[in-house]
């Protein structure tokens, strides 16, 4: 494809580029369907000053207004735009769950490796995460927040501590199948050098689970964001948050329903589009449960 | 049998010990003094002191973490820092509610999830095996306090066909007490029987194709019996296990269905010390339920063997 692109007219290599990502589409429907709601999330959260008013403004004789073409989403209890506060509440969801997934994702591998590959570190370790694990992950969060001062930032570690131990265990797994392979008892034996052996052998056997799993935290890492906003444990609450607007709102559930339904019909949107996106991956990247889960 | 229990039961006591670790050094790792976090924003440096001595908080940690366990063990989680009562009493007072929905739930989600898993096995490629891998997915991406809000919108203000919200305790007659229930358990379920109803569907899946299934089925056995008494019953290690994971979702979503529905349980507990900065309720709270969680895969490994006896250790 690459050699004949170059002595090729443009319009067969067009159609031929245009039929491969159709296949892939048609091979992938959950990835691409995630993929796609959660682009289109993104962009709206990254142009939020563009596509959106003013999430701040308060007009109180504008209180309660039901949705229609000024208002899209209708207005809160002070007569706030609510289209405006739901985009700029996905960048704050959106950059809980990246954050989240990312931090968990790298904390948890060095604990994995660290902890498949050198024994002695593993028994203390893992009795550790073990015991991090049992403690059920929002309320470690709560704990952890009402110590530390509510910021974005303590809200994303509170969510990263509970996290990393499913992330170590799982790496640590894949490390301790991939260590008793031949390629790498071999490479042991003709004396390669160990941080060789742990970059080239054993940390890109972890890149395919780990990936699924970062999607699925991210997941997780955007509903507990929204439940702690929710249960006043999470971001300060005059930043507009989906759980934020949510618990401010919820008192006038009978009069002003969208209010509580426009960022929550958002924010299970965003999740059911990341949780496609990390189906779609688990699906392309391991074949053999594809079929069954 | 009896070996694997003792060994079972003495891993489970150090992950209690780890939990109980982490539970102490939380407070004391954070910055800013423990007396000042327990007295509460508004204290004087008199009272701070007071309280430092009044807890020992200038002997060293081994000692104080000794000492703090005692304590646990004898039942005393502390004192809230708000109403200054022992936050024991505080937990017990609430626990009936709590214990009301998580167990309703759990039964609901169980009968439900495992019914689902079974059909969408049985019936597995079929519009029904579709539908229900779809509602499990978006159950698992929709959040408690949205499902639960839709189910108040819809059951309870446009219906009227149940309480808004609140709870009714069981001694003041079973109906209304149930009736208070429906949809918090519902909503609290969601996450939990999508969970439970995918785990069901793969390993239904996993003996089904087993060669023992193959030659019930050509015995005779109507597929009923076989999916019952043949298939269940060896799936069944992969589903006890799961629900026993699981719990910890409960826990979590235990805290935020009760604000939701209004109910005063250990949940609402936690959330109002959380305004009030009341830890001494929070670390009680986080420390028993982590105890319960424990408790509960403990019984589900223990029950592993009950199930499935090739399994020894």
């Amino acid at each position: 494809m690459v050699d004949a692109a170059g002595t090729q007219s443009l319009a067969p290599s067009r159609a031929a580029s245009r039929a491969r990502v159709w296949r892939f589409v048609r091979r992938n429907p959950t990835l691409v369907i995630g993929l796609v709601i959660l682009g289109l999330m993104l962009l709206a959260a990254l142009a939020a000053p563009w596509v959106a008013g003013d999430p701040y403004s308060m007009k109180p004789v504008q209180r309660f207004l039901p949705p229609s073409d000024t208002f899209w989403f209708g207005t809160d209890n002070l007569g706030r735009d609510v289209y405006a506060r739901t985009i700029y509440g996905a960048r704050v969801s959106l950059a809980v769950g990246l954050s989240v997934a990312i931090l968990a994702v790298s904390v948890g591998l060095a604990i994995g490796v660290l902890a498949g590959f050198f024994r002695p570190v593993e028994i203390l370790v893992m009795r550790l995460m073990d015991g991090l694990m049992a403690i059920p992950a929002i309320l470690l969060a709560i704990a952890l927040i009402s110590l530390f001062k509510g910021s974005v930032g303590v809200v994303i570690i509170a969510i990263v501590v509970p996290e990393v131990p499913r992330v170590a265990r799982l790496v640590r797994s894949v490390v301790l199948t991939t260590r008793e392979q031949p390629y790498v008892e071999a490479a042991i034996a003709s004396g390669t050098r160990l941080r060789r052996i742990l970059l080239r052998h054993i940390l890109p056997s972890t890149f395919s689970p780990l990936i699924v799993q970062a999607t699925y935290i991210c997941a997780s890492a955007i509903l507990i964001e929204a439940g702690l906003s929710f249960l006043g444990a999470g971001t300060p609450p005059e930043i507009p948050t989906w759980g934020n607007m949510i618990a401010s709102s919820r008192v006038y559930l009978a009069r002003a329903p969208w209010t509580v339904f426009c960022p929550g019909v958002a924010l299970a949107l965003v999740v059911l589009a990341v949780n496609l996106v990390g189906d779609g991956l688990r699906d392309s990247l391991d074949p053999r449960i594809a079929r069954r889960m | 049998m009896l070996a694997f229990i003792v060994h079972r039961l003495l891993s489970t006591a150090v992950v209690m010990a780890i939990v109980a670790v982490f539970i102490f050094l939380l407070l004391h790792l954070s910055p800013g003094d423990p007396a000042a976090i327990i007295v509460g924003d508004n204290a004087t440096q008199l009272q701070i002191d007071a309280v430092r001595k009044q807890l020992g908080l200038d002997d060293p940690l081994a000692v104080q973490f000794v000492r703090w366990l005692a304590g646990v063990f004898k039942g005393d989680l502390g004192v809230s820092i708000f109403s200054h009562q022992p936050v024991g009493k505080l937990i017990g007072e609430r626990i009936e509610p709590t214990v009301s929905l998580a167990l309703t739930t759990l039964l609901l989600a169980v009968i439900i999830a495992v019914s689902f898993g079974v059909l969408a096995a049985w019936k597995v490629g079929t519009w029904i095996d579709r539908f229900v891998m779809v509602l499990s997915v978006l159950s698992f991406s929709v959040p408690v306090f949205v499902v639960g809000y839709l189910l108040i919108y819809v059951f309870s203000i446009k219906l009227g066909w149940l309480p808004v919200q609140g709870y009714s305790p069981i001694a003041e007659g079973f109906g209304t007490w149930i009736r208070h229930l429906i949809l918090p358990s519902i909503a609290l379920g969601l996450a939990y029987v999508a969970l439970i109803a995918r785990i069901t569907r793969t390993a239904m899946l996993d003996v089904l194709s087993e060669d023992y299934i193959r030659t019930a089925r050509a015995k005779g056995v109507a597929m009923g019996p076989v999916l019952m008494k043949h298939a269940l019953k060896n799936a069944g290690v992969p589903i006890v296990t799961v629900i026993g994971i699981g719990i910890a979702l409960l826990i979590g979503g235990v805290v935020i269905t009760e604000t939701v529905f209004n109910i005063p349980g250990v949940g609402r507990l936690v959330v109002d010390a959380i305004s009030q900065r009341d830890y001494p309720i929070i670390q009680g709270v986080t420390l028993i339920f982590s105890g319960v969680y424990v408790i509960v895969n403990l019984m589900v490994d223990i029950s592993y063997t009950l199930l499935d006896p090739r399994i020894r250790y």
